[in-house]
């Protein structure tokens, strides 16, 4: 039993300064494996609702006939199950995390028109 | 005989990072019966899996637990291969073995700062979760989730560790021992650590196997009881000894989680040594039927996955025993007779997951 066994780590925690970072005015430290936040390219989308089938928080709502897909971003885990299932391969999870926020976010994005397949096309090559 | 008083302690309580209410019968400052009541948090996990699709329930299972998040789900998916009858690639066995390993010193690691806190020993918290960055840092590379990894499938698990990032595992290792080491002696010499846990919350070695605790609470009474030597996944090609004590108080137990970070070092080493090459993800086709309930040995203690199918894609059941609901009638035990001042550092010692306990 001693006394003061820490004092030469404390010493050199006081020299080092601190360890942490100052998130979120810092950036937060990332790899690429990182699971950051989950985006669609919607452009690609068919609206299959395979991705609100299999998401485990049900955070996805997809509408065939509006062509809208909604996230509710504080459902989602970012747990990547939508990903393996989309026959499109359009859902992606991008290594930056959200801003902190206190009000749920609710993403809605608008697919191109179904009727005009060209534009369609056009408008994917450009994006 | 002086009066008695019921002292409530929980659900709120800075030592508790999860909500569980003692109530405490006392005597003076003596504690002469602790009453546990739990259920704050059930979140009915458990009942989900019969509205999901058995491999989505994956993600569901590892998120059972906010520590211990990987080994939930590996043993949900040992459990469920086992009556597919699917035999998972050798390799994803080991990977298993490296995260689960990994898993085990972080939580160990996280522990050992809460149980510094609840001493009141600020300095040694905050250096203990200072090297559990390093195991985060190594999950977050490997897996893209610091706590919830989120690897595991049916059938295997869906990333890789290149042999690059095994290399740079492994020589993160000595780095790893020495600050393991150094908090080791900071716990096993430091007055004030010894002065709180010496002689406190004495569990005896016959009560400790009579009331069933599981995991360090019973290998710190002097049982060599560990899940691991059973050999599931890739444990039965490393070689592996349980940590023992018998010292049987909250010392010991402090001890064997400190020895147990050396022997997870020893362990993803030795792993890393031997991981064949190959798959890492069996194909899974078709619906499991029967039941089976698969064992595992978790950071808290052994961990049992239920599960019960009948050809559907949902299953029927899917039971979990943690090892904080089997360590709960100990800490009972412990309790009486203890010094009120002392319940907050004799309650850490079960390592109590309140969030897995009730799902
Ligand atoms: S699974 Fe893919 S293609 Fe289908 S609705 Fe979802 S995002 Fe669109
Ligand atoms: S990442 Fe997971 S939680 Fe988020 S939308 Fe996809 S399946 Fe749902």
């Amino acid at each position: 039993m001693k006394i003061g066994v820490m004092a030469i780590t404390v010493l050199k925690n006081l020299v080092k300064g601190p360890d942490t970072i100052r998130y979120p005015s810092q950036p937060a430290k990332v790899t690429e494996a990182t699971r950051g936040h989950l985006v669609n390219h919607i452009e690609d989308c068919t609206f299959c609702s395979l991705c609100q089938m299999h998401c485990p928080a049900d955070a996805i709502k997809v509408s065939r006939p509006d062509r809208t897909w909604t996230l509710n971003q504080f459902q989602c885990v970012i747990c990547g199950c939508c990903m393996s299932y989309c026959p499109k391969d359009c859902l992606l999870i991008e290594q930056t995390y959200l801003p902190p926020t206190t009000e749920e976010i609710i993403v809605t994005l608008i697919g191109p028109d179904e009727e005009k397949p060209e534009e369609q096309r056009n408008g994917g090559n450009r994006g | 005989m002086s009066r008695q008083i019921v002292v409530p302690f929980g659900p709120q309580h800075p030592v508790l990072p999860e909500p569980i209410h003692l109530d405490l019968v006392l005597e003076d400052e003596r504690v002469v019966e602790a009453i546990p009541s739990i259920g704050y948090i059930h979140r009915g996990l458990e009942k989900l899996v019969e509205k999901r699709d058995f491999k989505d329930y994956v993600f569901i299972s590892e998120r059972i637990c906010g520590i211990c998040s990987f080994i939930h789900g590996a043993t949900y998916c040992q459990s469920v291969e086992k009556i597919m009858g699917v035999e998972i690639p050798r390799r994803a066995e080991f990977l298993r073995a490296i995260w689960s390993e990994h898993s085990r010193m972080h939580s160990h690691l996280l522990w050992l700062g809460c149980f510094a806190d609840s001493m009141g020993y600020e300095n040694l918290f905050m250096n203990c979760w200072k090297v559990r960055e390093k195991i985060l840092d190594v999950m977050e590379r490997t897996t893209g989730g610091r706590i919830i990894q989120g690897v595991n499938r049916v059938g295997g698990v869906s990333r890789d560790i290149d042999a690059e990032e095994l290399k740079r595992i492994a020589s993160g290792i000595p780095g790893l021992r020495a600050d393991f080491t150094e908090l080791t002696r900071i716990f096993d010499e430091d007055l004030t650590v010894q002065t709180r846990t010496k002689g406190i919350g004495m569990l005896p070695r016959d009560k400790a196997w009579d009331l069933g605790a599981v995991g360090p609470v019973l290998r710190g009474s002097g049982h060599a009881v560990d899940t691991r030597c059973t050999g599931y996944g890739a444990y039965d090609e490393l070689d592996f000894k349980p940590v023992v004590r018998n010292e049987s108080d909250c010392y010991a137990r402090c001890m064997v989680r400190a020895e147990e970070l050396f022997t997870s070092l020893d362990l993803v080493e030795n792993a890393i040594d031997r991981i064949p090459a190959g798959d890492i993800l069996t194909k899974v086709r078709g619906n499991p039927t029967g039941e089976f309930h698969a064992r595992a040995e978790q950071p808290r203690g052994e961990v049992i996955h239920y599960v019960k199918a009948n050809g559907k894609k949902n299953l029927v059941r899917h039971r979990v025993r943690t090892p904080t609901l089997a360590n709960i009638p100990p800490l009972v035990h412990m309790l009486a007779g203890c010094e009120l001042a002392d319940v907050p550092v004799i309650v850490l010692t079960i390592d109590p997951c309140i969030g897995c306990m009730e799902r």
